[in-house]
């Protein structure tokens, strides 16, 4: 399979204080990448400059499908084809769940707006909230508003999907529901980067685990890899961490 | 009784409130034209000054602030006394709704930065995350949840134009005030001042009760 997302030297600073030092990282067309690291480590700002929300220095180049993440005309085209999922669900307060989900195929892909709504139904069916669409965001509980926002997502049709910390903003019995529907979803096919601290999730589902730590990637591999035979001190100890809190 | 027929004589109030009613009409026109020229201009601003190169925010904040120091009347006077000598000359109407369109415009561009500012960000990363041009995030997601924000502050501002209307007498404009004053001259009896007054009133206080309301019920916070 081909590479979907290629990273290269990626730096980014604020200010004078570096944030990624340099980071490469290719990801192949249906790959689950699971990025785990501590607090602070650069997981958000990592995904969030593949969509091109931060950033990032000159000399460093990302490409999504071939195009380049630059700002510019080619990064609407870029941002059609990489979805993102966030911690605080940032859906449409003021619009229902179905027009939060077909609202962007429309604007963006210039959907027929029937085709949209139907393909709408059939997503947020297929997240298990069909019966919810025409409410508002606010009457939904937070497991509920994030499958809606994987349901946005989603209508997109993108190539790859980006989620960081999906799962961080819920109530603990909320949690399971919104990673079923992200392990579905891994099984379809759908390229997937994961910033998450589930490692179970990661564990279970990830193709591919990165570990990060001081804005670099500091170790990568299968699960089994990472968890099981971790070569680096700072992956056991970060490990050891949330494995026994 | 003597204070009564003098300051509420209801023969002279009676037969200078024609002319009342006409001034009363200039003044909404006034008001009506100000008001959206305000509204647009404002709204333009504040959204130009979000997506524009750096020089065009700082022109932009340049604009807001100078026109919301400058003293309206003054403003009116150097646009309908002054402009002239550069060759422009603009009738008492166009000169009162450019001055206070202008002011307006300020006030509404600040109005409508700070119900944006309050928009979380989050709203716009989604957008943004989700392929939105400028035009449909702000049109679609950011500008449906600020108007609410905005609402109060904006009726707030209507009331300030159509009070500040009055100046337009200044320019020989036959609003509410100017012709209540030509009444007065001619009845040599200060009623219709009283009666202008009143009118103002009128106009004013349900727009003034309606913000009272708004902003309890926006402070409620439905979000
Ligand atoms: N807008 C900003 N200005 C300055 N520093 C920032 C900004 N955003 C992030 N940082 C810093 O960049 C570093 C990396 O942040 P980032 O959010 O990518 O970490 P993270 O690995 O996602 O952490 P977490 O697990 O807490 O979400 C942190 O040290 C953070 O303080
Ligand atoms: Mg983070």
């Amino acid at each position: 399979m081909g590479t979907l997302i290629s990273i290269r030297d990626l730096r980014k600073s604020y200010g004078t204080f570096a944030v990624l030092h340099g980071i490469d990282l290719d990801i192949a067309e249906g790959e689950v990448v699971c990025v785990i690291g501590p607090s602070g480590s650069g997981k958000s700002t990592l995904i969030r400059c593949i969509n091109h929300l931060e950033g990032f220095s000159a000399e460093s180049a990302i490409t999504v499908d071939g195009i380049k993440v630059q700002p510019g005309a080619a990064l609407a085209r870029v941002r059609a084809e990489v979805g993102m999922v966030f911690q605080s669900f940032n859906l449409f307060p003021h619009m229902t769940v179905l027009r939060n989900v077909m609202l962007a195929p429309i604007r963006v892909r210039n959907a027929a707006p029937a085709e949209a709504e139907a393909k709408a139904r059939d997503l947020l069916a297929r997240v298990g909230i069909a019966e919810q669409a025409e409410k508002y965001p606010g009457q939904l509980s937070g497991g509920q508003q994030q499958r809606v926002a994987i349901a946005r997502a989603l209508a997109m049709e993108p190539k790859v999907l980006l989620f960081d910390e999906p799962t961080s903003a819920l109530d603990p019995e909320m949690v399971g529901e919104v990673l079923d529907v992200m392990k579905k979803l891994a099984g379809t096919g759908v390229t997937m980067v994961v910033v998450t601290h589930e490692m179970g999730f990661a564990r279970q589902v990830a193709d591919r685990v990165i570990f990060m730590d001081g804005g670099r990637i500091v170790e990568s591999g299968t699960p089994a890899d990472i968890f099981d035979t971790p070569r680096h001190e700072r992956t056991r100890s970060f490990l050891r961490a949330v494995l026994n809190h | 009784m003597n204070l009564l027929n003098t300051f509420f004589n209801l023969r002279v109030l009676w037969e200078s409130l024609p002319q009342l009613l006409w001034g009363l009409i200039t003044t909404i026109e006034i008001g009506i034209v100000s008001i959206i020229a305000g509204l647009i201009g404002g709204l333009v601003l504040a959204v130009a000054r979000l997506y524009a190169p750096a020089p065009g925010k700082l022109l932009i904040r340049i604009y807001v602030d100078i026109f919301r120091s400058i003293p309206l009347l003054v403003l009116l006077i150097v646009v309908y006394y002054a402009l002239p000598f550069v060759g422009i000359r603009l009738s008492p109407f166009a000169s009162t709704v450019t001055a206070l369109g202008l002011v307006s415009a300020a006030y509404t561009a600040e109005i409508f930065r700070a119900g944006i500012e309050a928009v979380p960000h989050g709203q716009f990363e989604a957008a943004a995350a989700l392929g939105f041009s400028n035009r449909h995030t702000m049109s679609d997601i950011i500008l449906p949840q600020a108007i609410r924000i905005v609402i109060p502050p904006l009726t707030n501002n209507c009331i300030n134009v159509l009070k500040d209307t009055a100046l337009a007498s200044v320019v020989a404009m036959p609003d509410l005030l100017k012709q209540a004053t030509q009444a007065q001259a001619l009845a040599a009896n200060p009623t219709p001042l009283i009666g202008a007054a009143l009118i103002y009133v009128i106009l004013l206080w349900p727009m003034v009760a309606v913000v009272g309301r708004l902003e309890k019920h926006l402070s409620k916070g439905r979000r």
